[in-house]
């Protein structure tokens, strides 16, 4: 789903961001992107949503080459991407509905869709009552819910994170990601930078490490961690909660956002 | 939909796309959302909009002005206009049946439609009625003013100046006539110098429509500058140019009809201001004649022109100042 292929990125300034770096991340995989700031995360991320081009190398995404997107065709890119940002990135002239539903009226949505969708979304990230409010309104956890509500209504492929439990303490953190394993359980390919290793370390997934610039750990074809159902994950941190909301009682198929359809 | 819905098993979320038709009637409903949108902010600003507008309305309702007084002047000057007269002053000798018979030879003349005698009495009152210096007349002994006959030439000969002035000649060689004068001179001065006028106006209104154009597109890009974060945030969702665009546009459209729309209040009060003036002159020259302001097809022509300096003065500063708007 993610391809890097002998990745390089320097900015005008000559820093070099990142050297060389090649991964693949495979469909509906969750990935950690780890490293000390200034490490090249965000770069690499930025390079997935072609905010930044690279000077050498290819990225690979859902089998289009970036190389070969137009300026024009950015936008169509990006709406198969959900972005969730550390500050939020949410605009606060207007409410939180209007945020969420921002990516759909993009998109081109009939405005009943619009409403039914928008409102599975808040519903998925438990602040449904909230729709109305302006996200100035609501604590810093809220308002990275609001964001990731906003990042998966259009229902991405994939979901991006730069360090999206940066600001929050630990309980909010795990609340996050269990946020993020609901969706990639439905499908979705993950990738999540942070630099929070205490919460990702007791988590069965893989990892990334980037080292001023150059990738760390893995190869290309290293996969064994992928998040599944099957891998025997029983033992950690989030698992109960997980499973709790995806295969409990009471989740209606119809909330939209994390159906498979 | 409940074919996929069945596969339980994790297989990616198919992104969601939106139909054509869809797409389409959003683009509509947004255009209409954007449309209200924009209005609504320039409202919730009154005084810097008002001002904006005021500002363009002054600058549109020079040239807007100036259209209306040559249309004024050209309708004034249509009751001359393709018919030239030849007036042929006879000599102070030549006494009223000397006159009257010559003008009646004229009036069989081929070349010529018909003619007027005017005695030098009639000559006389006429004069006196119309350039208000009776007094001054009265104090004169004799009547300083030749008879005259007018003598209008006939329409298939009205066709170049050339047959006239070569009428003229003729006329001008007959042993009564002192001087023969082509009236269609000056109609042709003034048709000139309203060419003149036309070029002078369409040039005022092509400096002031940049100006208007500069006004429009700083002020966009001001506009621009306050709402960069909702542009990235629009941009990082997947929004494209266009989306972007659309409301700035749309915001330029209205300055620029709301200055329109200003500028048909400043041209109509200035056409109050001059009526009675107006009115006044053209009664000395014992004449009904009452200004025209803009019709609806030039207001309407005003309104449209102006919207569309508007999107435009708006698309200059979006292309010049959008890209740099970029998610860092």
């Amino acid at each position: 789903m993610i391809q890097f292929d002998n990745v390089s990125k320097r900015y005008d300034t000559g820093f070099e961001a990142l050297k060389r770096v090649s991964f693949t991340i495979e469909h509906n995989e969750m990935v950690f992107l780890t490293g000390h700031s200034g490490a090249g995360k965000s770069t690499l991320l930025k390079l997935i949503m072609l905010m930044e081009r690279p000077s050498a190398g290819r990225v690979i995404i859902d089998g289009d080459d970036l190389q070969v997107i137009s300026r024009r065709h950015i936008p169509q890119l990006r709406r198969k991407i959900g972005v969730v940002f550390q500050n939020h990135q949410l605009l606060f002239d207007r409410s939180v509905y209007d945020n969420v539903a921002l990516p759909l009226i993009i998109a081109g949505h009939a405005p009943r869709e619009i409403g039914r969708r928008v409102r599975a979304a808040l519903d998925k990230v438990g602040l449904l009552d909230k729709e109305k409010h302006n996200p100035i309104q609501l604590s810093g956890g809220q308002q990275q819910r609001v964001g990731i509500a906003r990042a998966v209504v259009n229902k991405p492929d994939i979901l991006l994170a730069d360090e999206p439990t940066g600001n929050l303490d630990p309980e909010l953190s795990a609340e996050i990601m269990r946020l993020f394993y609901q969706f990639n359980q439905v499908g979705v390919t993950v990738l999540i930078a942070t630099h929070d290793l205490q919460l990702i370390a007791r988590l069965n997934n893989r990892m990334l490490t980037l080292r001023d610039g150059q990738l760390l750990t893995p190869r290309s074809d290293f996969t064994t961690s992928t998040f599944s159902s099957e891998d025997g994950a029983d033992d950690n941190l989030l698992d109960s909660g997980i499973r709790d909301s995806l295969f409990g009682a009471g989740r209606s198929d119809d909330n939209g956002v994390a159906d498979v359809d | 939909m409940s074919t996929e819905r069945n596969e339980r098993r994790p297989q990616g979320a198919v992104s969601a796309k939106a139909s054509t038709a869809d797409v389409f009637r959003a683009w509509r409903a947004h255009n209409k959302l954007v449309a209200g949108d924009s209005l609504r902010r320039l409202l919730r600003a009154p005084l810097a909009s008002v001002m904006t507008w005021v500002v363009i309305g002054i600058a549109l309702a020079l040239p807007a002005g100036l259209y209306v007084l040559l249309g004024n002047v050209q309708q004034l000057s249509r009751g001359w206009d393709g018919a030239p007269q030849i007036s042929l002053f006879l000599h102070q000798h030549v006494d009223e049946e000397e006159g009257r018979n010559l003008s009646r030879r004229l009036g069989s003349d081929r070349e010529l439609a018909g003619v007027d005698y005017l005695s030098r009495d009639d000559a006389l009152r006429e004069f006196r009625d119309l350039s208000g210096f009776g007094d001054v007349l009265q104090q004169l002994d004799s009547n300083p003013l030749p008879a005259v006959i007018v003598a209008r030439p006939r329409q298939t000969l009205v066709l170049t100046a050339e047959q006239t002035e070569k009428l003229r000649a003729r006329l001008a060689t007959m042993p009564e006539v002192e001087f023969a004068q082509l009236d269609l001179e000056w109609v042709q001065r003034l048709y000139a110098m309203m060419a003149l006028g036309r070029r002078i106006v369409a040039s005022v209104a092509l400096l002031l429509c940049i100006g208007v154009l500069m006004v429009i597109g700083n002020t966009i890009r001001l506009a621009i500058e306050s709402r960069r974060d909702e542009i990235v945030v629009v941009k990082l969702v997947g929004g494209t140019d266009a989306f972007v665009r659309r409301p700035f546009l749309y915001t330029g459209v209205w300055y620029g009809l709301g200055g329109g729309v200003v500028a048909t209040m400043i041209v109509g009060l200035g056409m109050m201001v001059l009526q009675e003036p107006v009115a006044q002159l053209a009664g000395l020259y014992n004449s009904q004649y009452r200004l025209m302001g803009l019709s609806f097809g030039d207001m309407g022509n005003l309104w449209l022109g102006s919207a569309m300096l508007g999107w435009l003065g708006a698309w200059l500063a979006v292309a010049r100042h959008l890209g740099d708007i970029e998610p860092q």
